[in-house]
Formats: C-alpha cells, structure tokens, sequence
C-alpha cells in the first residue's frame, strides 16, 4: 500500500489553478523531494496529502484511504513551515496534548523530547525557546505514535549543522523501519544525499520526478571535466578534439588546467581516447548536482518564478 | 469524544494558568456579598435586604458582566489558534473542526460555569450563614434558579463569541466585533425596543411586541430572575412587556437554551465551511 497516490489532481483557488494534473506517489521506505520555487503549489500539494483541502479534480488516496479521514491522519506526521506553539505551555505539556489528540502513548513524550535534542529545556515555557528549538519540538510533535507518513516542509531551517546532520541520520532511520517521508527544502545541496527521488513543481506542474540518475539522463546536462595535462596544455587540448572525433564538446582553458563538458554519452569514449593518447595527469568528473538539474527544470523562468507568492 | 474532552482539558487549564477562573470567581463572590450587605443602602440602612431584591440586583449586575466576561474568555478561540500559527496543525490531527469548536465550548463553558458555581455559591452559602431569619429554601431556589440562567447565559455569548471567531482573520477584529455584540445586545437593543415602541404609537401588534424581548438572550436572562417575584414588585422599562408575554418560567428557560444552542450551530457551520 503506497503512502499516498496522486492520480492527476488538478486544484484550484479563486478560480486560479494552483494544481495542474499531478500524478504522484509515495511508497513506504521513501525520501521524497519536493522541490518549487515559492507558489509553485508544494503546500498546496501537502495540504491537499494532509485533507486540508479537497482537490478540484483527480484521485487522492492516502495511507490506502481517504485524506483527513481520522483513522488516516492518525498515521501522518507534519511538520509545517514556521511551526508554532503555545507560548505559555512548557514543551512536555504541548507535546503531551498533541499526544493525546493523537492516540499516542503520553510515556513517549519525555522520550522524544530527548531525542530532538530538548531533554534540558522540556520544563521551560516555548516562549523562551529560539527558531531551533521550536522546529525540533515541531519534529518532535511529528515523529508522535511512530507516523506511516511524515511530511516535512523545510525542516532544517534554524538547525546547526549538527542537529541539520543528527536531523537527517534519524530521517534515514525512519526510512529504514518503512516510513515514508516527504521533504520540501530550499536547501537542495543539504538535502541531495538523503533522498531516494526528487519531484520538480513549476506553476502547479510536476516538471520532472525521479531518482537522481534518471533525472540527469532527463535533463541531458553535460558532464564537466577538470583535466590536468601531463605536459602541454596544447597537446592535451588536440588530445580532447581527436578523442571527441566531432561532438560537440565546450573547451575551456584556465590555470593550466582544461575544463571539458562532454554530454553524458560521449562520457566514456572521450576518457577512453584521454587514457590512450597519455596527455592527461590526473581528472576529476562533475556530474550535475540536484541544483544544477533544478535549475534547469525550473528553467527561463529564473528570478521571476522565485518571488512568487506563497 | 476524546479528542473533545483533550481540547477541553487544555482551554480549561488554560484560565487555571492564567487565574481566568479565580479572578472570575472572585470577581463573582465580592459582587454578590457586596449587593448582598449593601442592597438597602439605598433605603438608608445597612445589612441583608431581601432575597428578592438581591436576586434582581444581581442579575441586573449580571447583564453586563456576564456577557463582557463570555465574549472575552471565548473571541480569539479560533482567531488567536490561528494567528498563532497552532489552528493549521490542530487539522491536521484526528480532529475534527466541529470536534474543536465544541471542545473549546466545552472548556469555555466549564470554566464560566465553574467560576459561577463558586462565586455566587459562596456567596449564597456566606448568605445562608450569617443571616438570620433568612428563609433558606427561598433563598436556594432564587440562587440556584441565577446561577443556572447565568450559566446558560455564558454559554449563549460564548457561542455568539465564537460566531465572529470563526469569521475573522484577525484577533483585534475579533474583539471589536465581540464588543459591538455586548453594546448591541446590552445597551442598544432596549432602546430601540423602547423607542420603536413610543414611535409606533400604538400601531404595531401589541401581542406582538412582548415576543421581542425573546430576541435578546439578556432580557430572557433578566425577565428570569426579576418575574420570578413580580408579585412583589412592579415590572419597569421594558421589562413591563415581559408580564404580558403568554410563556412561562419553562418557555424563557428553553428561550434561553436557544440562544447558546443556534449560535453555536451556525458557528459549526460557519467553520465547517472556513478556508484553511
């Protein structure tokens, strides 16, 4: 049973269209992605998973039933973007209501809070708690009666850098044990090596979805190379043109050193013709980084798509 | 029903935190001790008037107290989950909107009731105590019959509280909103009744100008109280409609249910339907 099913939603608000024909699912023991410039329609995309809101058109199915029903959303963890508290509770009696609300067990309360790095401030009143310490109570909060589904919209923001690292090691953990997870992040270098597959949004569409692999063969980015001649950087410039035998290829020259971009299939028969010809001392390869494909989906849009209203 | 009680539970322990409750409480077994002892001041002496007089003084206290007191306690229920960011993950837990509403109604309720209970309670049992010659079946069923309409009373303007809760987007909105309900219902509404009354000059349907009063919770609530012993003393104002008026003390009783019962509906209805 997939954690959720999208079967070509479409959504709209005022009639604008936040959501156009999304088809997307997530299966238990799964990071997901969820990558968009601002009003691309991720939050709309979780509220429509959490039955917040009902979508305008297409199937949702979540957790094998119905979204916001009860018995459903008792299986999902969430933690919203900017989470907010009750200032005058302290962290265990907001986390021992949440439970309540939740069928959960009041005993893992103090449990959890330890886990998230709270065990000393669980006593103190949230108004005194800064940025981090509330998106670990927020995580905390999500993580009540072991979640089927946890939704997660930016995470890390106003985390250390250890607890960003502690954050993600558990998140992998979760996985592991078979929970599925959604992740929403502007932090993409951060989140690269934690996910299994990534959806791309623009304006309410999904642009591209899958593994890391099968969206760079998607996007078709060239691979860069750092060369380093073994002599002459002229030599090992002849060397790339002979070796290429007419791809098209971008050379570049600087420090010495050559930067080549080669599309990914001339990948391996270029370095072959490099080995061979004995010109080169050492390389290094640059596959396109989840930014780079990003990026690219995201497309001319640029700078506009990211002032976008939420 | 758990998720209710939880919500409840939490609203409720909320006015113990903030001393809601006690300073109600207080609020409410000061006034009623005071109007108790110094009732018949005006009639130039000091000392334990009557429990008719008492009971009317009360609740002509209670009119403005208790409605002020509700909408206070109840108008940023849902607003102030809202603007403190708590309303959108509340949803998204096994709760329900009309489970919240109405455990929030709940823990409004126990907590206006309580204070109630409290206050004039110690007060009626003070009374009890150091008055002599009081009759005290009297004296119980006149407070028993205040504390249970006063009750009723809250409960109505939590319910027309949460109305504009769960219409607004702002807490400030919200609280004007709330007061504009206690000047209309408290001051505005019996001066129009009155003045339409003097306007018509006779032309509206007198039968039809003592079912009016049922418009008001606070004149139900007063009429309670106040006819309750009108065999002592005559009615003024508009209350004088009142004597006219064909229902009994069970008609303005249900009245009064009425008036926490419709708000409260239409308030479900109106969250039912809120954007999110």
């Amino acid at each position: 049973m997939n954690c959720f099913e999208l079967d070509t939603i479409s959504h709209r608000y005022d009639r604008e269209t936040v959501l156009q024909d999304v088809t997307l699912q997530l299966e238990p023991g799964e990071i997901l992605g969820l990558f968009g410039h601002n009003g691309a329609g991720k939050t709309t995309t979780i509220k429509l998973i959490l039955g917040l809101m009902t979508p305008s058109a297409g199937r949702l199915s979540v957790l094998g039933g119905e979204a916001g029903d009860p018995r459903v959303s008792q299986h999902i963890g969430y933690l919203p973007e900017n989470v907010m508290f009750y200032p005058q509770l302290t962290g265990r009696e907001i986390l021992a209501h949440f439970a309540r609300l939740k069928g959960a067990s009041p005993a893992q309360v103090p449990e959890l809070l330890s886990q998230v790095g709270l065990a000393d401030a669980m006593d103190a009143r949230t108004r005194t708690y800064s940025k981090g310490m509330r998106q670990r109570l927020g995580l905390a909060q999500a993580l009540l009666g072991k979640p089927r589904l946890l939704m997660l919209d930016e995470p890390t923001v106003g985390l250390d850098p250890v607890a960003t690292a502690d954050l993600y090691r558990l998140l992998r953990q979760l996985r592991d044990e078979g929970t599925g997870i959604v992740l929403c992040s502007h932090v993409l270098p951060g989140v690269e090596p934690y996910i299994d597959r990534a959806a791309i949004l623009t304006s309410g569409a999904l642009k591209a979805v899958g593994d890391l692999p099968s969206l760079r063969r998607q996007a078709d980015m060239p691979v860069t190379l750092d060369l380093t001649p073994a002599g002459d950087v002229e030599a090992l410039e002849t060397a790339v043109n002979s070796a290429t035998r007419g791809h098209e290829v971008v050379v570049r020259q600087g420090d010495g050193r050559l930067t080549v971009e080669v599309a990914p299939q001339q990948k391996m028969s270029l370095l072959q013709g490099l080995m061979a010809s004995g010109a080169i001392a050492d390389l290094s390869i640059h596959q396109p980084s989840l930014e780079d494909i990003y990026v690219h989906f995201i497309g001319d849009g640029g700078l506009a798509h990211r002032g976008g209203a939420q | 029903m758990n998720a209710v009680w939880t919500i409840a539970r939490k609203e409720l322990s909320d006015s113990l935190r903030n001393r809601w409750l006690v300073a109600i409480s207080f609020v409410f077994a000061t006034l009623a001790l005071g109007i108790a002892w110094f009732g018949a001041a005006a009639a130039g002496q000091v000392g334990y008037a009557s429990t008719p007089a008492t009971i009317a003084s009360l609740a002509s206290l209670g009119i403005f107290l208790i409605p002020l007191i509700a909408l206070l306690l109840a108008y940023d229920a849902v607003v102030g989950e809202e603007e403190g960011g708590t309303l959108l993950l509340l949803m998204t837990y096994p709760l329900s909107r009309s489970q919240l509403l109405l455990g929030k109604f709940l823990g409004h309720g126990l907590t206006l009731g309580l204070a109630t209970v409290i206050g004039f309670g110690v007060a009626g049992v003070a009374i009890a105590l150091l008055v002599e010659e009081v009759a005290i079946v009297s004296l119980a069923t006149a407070m028993g019959r205040f504390i249970g309409s006063t009750i009723l009373l809250g409960l109505g303007f939590i319910a027309l509280a949460y109305l504009v809760s769960v219409r607004v987007s702002e807490k400030p909105v919200a609280a004007g909103l709330a007061l504009t309900i206690w000047f209309f219902f408290v001051l505005i509404f019996d001066l129009m009744l009155l003045g339409g009354l003097v306007a018509s000059e006779g032309t509206l349907n007198p039968e039809l100008m003592p079912w009016l009063l049922m418009l008001n919770p606070t004149d139900i609530y007063r009429l309670l109280n106040i006819v309750a012993f009108s065999g002592s003393e005559p009615l003024s104002g508009v209350l004088s409609l009142g004597a006219d008026l064909p229902v009994g003390p069970a008609g303005l009783w249900l009245a009064l249910v009425m008036w926490c019962v419709l708000p409260l509906a239409a308030a479900l209805l109106l969250f039912r339907n809120r954007r999110i």
